[in-house]
């Protein structure tokens, strides 16, 4: 004749173990409306009685007790990815669309950053830029005669080492900076090194159709288009990071939002610059018969 | 089941002083079974001739072929995952995308080791994502499925091939065009109809898009290529 105290106390136990045989189970799903309740929640955890709730409830605890996994597990970096296509979605939908007052790691990520959305927004970028830049040179030497098409593999490496050293060192410089003058200044809390990183990354996503759009090979569209992608993921950086130095002394709060400014633009213009070179090809053929013919003809003289 | 005992204790305290030598029976299982005997165990397969050897290997190879160009939702190619194919597919692979326009080294198209890695790396890569993202396949089963299905990408670079031996025009541009998109098209449909079950179904396109990824690059190493002038 078991207590129904006891009844219940194994039932979770039951939950617990199966959640913790099989941690990537689908109950993280459930994070988004659950994460107001487990306060009030796990007062009612021994009277409700169904599976679903259990679950959920003992999700909720698990996740508080598994965020202190160490770095060498799988499970750390799987909360990493704990993200749906809804979410990524919304987050890169929140890049694009930056609006004054939204704050993109407090509104868009609420705190929970995630590293699927910046490592394949940099990898889709390299890609897209060493294609694009392909196809933007062959377009213009198309009017060449013996031109010899030439795909330029290693424009692939180029890209992936600038993108990810810019996704990857800026980020840490601007989390490392920003961390050691809160420190001083006992400042509110600043933002995680992951949330930097997510907050670069998502910002490069603008720069992906933009790239696409470089093939169109006229030189005003070229530079309004770098504007627009320029203004939009710069307001995006802008945004994020001002509220958190804006109580910092003037000096710096202005000297740090340049910086990060002006190293956007120099990433932007920079890959214009190398991957979509202009028409510099088509002067050279025509130059060299006329200077031979003008070597020629003083050397006759 | 610990109350039961707790319960069962009192009735059986007298059965203490009888010695037990092992007549009662345990409850439960020692031995585990270890599931069906593997052939191995009848026949030793170290006595047969190499070629037997050699040709059961092909034939597993050679039926995961069919596999992959008729894509329905089989679990051959997960339950007996190997990784013959795709080496043999990612060296013919990259051994075709040789020989192409070398002017100068640097412009030209992919080196050998640069679609060896693309390939291998990238597969790494798309089966840690799958996995990190809650994915229940394991790692050498999402391999052995992302290297299978390169099948139609090889087919299609044979074909181009052939197709650049008749001229290098704009018709055969067109032609090497269609042949890489369906084929890219094809490999993309064959890999997510084996990959897509393993994931939980709101995170579906977050895995997809990676395998898209992949076969996109490779069938524009394939599109480029060019052969020497």
């Amino acid at each position: 004749m078991a207590s129904p105290d006891d009844l219940k106390f194994q039932e979770f136990e039951e939950a617990t173990d199966l959640l913790l045989a099989d941690p990537g189970a689908s109950t993280f799903s459930m994070s988004g409306s659950s994460s107001t309740t487990p306060a009030g929640a796990t007062g009612d955890i021994k009277l409700d009685m169904s599976d679903d709730e259990g679950q959920e409830e003992s999700s909720e605890l698990l996740r508080g007790e598994k965020q202190t996994s160490g770095f060498w597990t799988f499970a750390y970096y799987q909360s990493f990815f704990n993200v749906d296509t809804m979410q990524v979605l919304d987050r890169v939908k929140g890049s694009v669309m930056p609006l004054p007052g939204r704050n993109f790691i407090k509104h868009t990520l609420q705190s929970s950053p995630d590293l699927y959305g910046p490592f394949w927004i940099c990898v889709t970028l390299v890609f897209s830029l060493a294609i694009s830049g392909n196809l933007s040179t062959f377009l213009n030497s198309l009017g060449i005669p013996h031109y010899h098409y030439r795909p330029q593999f290693h424009r692939v490496t180029i890209a992936a080492v600038v993108i990810f050293l810019y996704a990857w060192l800026v980020p840490l410089g601007v989390w490392g900076f920003l961390t050691w003058r809160q420190r001083e200044e006992r400042q509110q809390r600043g933002y995680s090194f992951l949330e930097t990183v997510c907050v670069y990354g998502y910002s490069l996503f603008i720069y992906i159709p933009t790239s696409v759009l470089w093939i169109l090979p006229f030189e005003w569209l070229r530079w309004l288009l770098i504007l627009v992608a320029m203004v939009i993921s710069g307001s995006v950086l802008v945004l994020t990071f001002w509220p958190v130095v804006c109580d910092d002394t003037k000096v710096t709060a202005f000297a740090t939002v340049a910086t990060i400014v002006v190293l956007h633009v120099l990433l932007s213009i920079g890959c214009k610059m190398y991957f979509f070179q202009t028409a510099t090809l088509t002067p050279v053929p025509t130059l060299a018969p006329n200077h031979t013919a003008a070597i020629l003809t003083n050397k006759t003289h | 089941m610990a109350e039961v005992d707790e319960l069962s204790k009192p009735m059986f305290a007298g059965l203490s002083d009888v010695s037990i030598s092992g007549d009662i029976p345990v409850e439960g299982e020692i031995n585990v079974p270890v599931g069906t005997p593997s052939h191995d165990d009848e026949y030793s397969t170290l006595d047969e001739p190499v070629k037997d050897t050699i040709l059961r290997d092909l034939k597993a190879v050679g039926k995961k072929f069919v596999h992959v160009m008729y894509p329905k939702k089989s679990s051959a190619l997960l339950r007996d995952w190997d990784l013959w194919g795709p080496l043999l597919l990612c060296v013919t692979l990259a051994l075709m995308l040789q020989g192409g326009s070398v002017d100068s080294k640097e412009d030209g198209g992919p080196q050998f080791a640069e679609v060896f890695v693309i390939i291998w790396f990238g597969s790494v890569i798309i089966t840690l994502n799958s996995k990190l993202l809650g994915g229940t396949i394991s790692f050498f089963q999402s391999l052995c499925v992302l290297g299978y299905c390169i099948m139609p990408l090889t087919v299609a670079m044979v074909v181009c091939r052939l197709v650049l031996l008749g001229g290098s025009g704009m018709v055969s541009f067109i032609v090497r065009l269609i042949v890489v998109t369906a084929s890219f098209s094809w490999s993309t449909f064959a890999s997510t109809a084996f990959l897509a079950d393993c994931q939980p179904s709101n995170r579906k396109a977050l895995v997809v898009y990676p395998v898209f990824l992949f076969y996109f690059v490779i069938g524009w190493m394939i599109l480029t290529f060019s052969p020497s002038a």
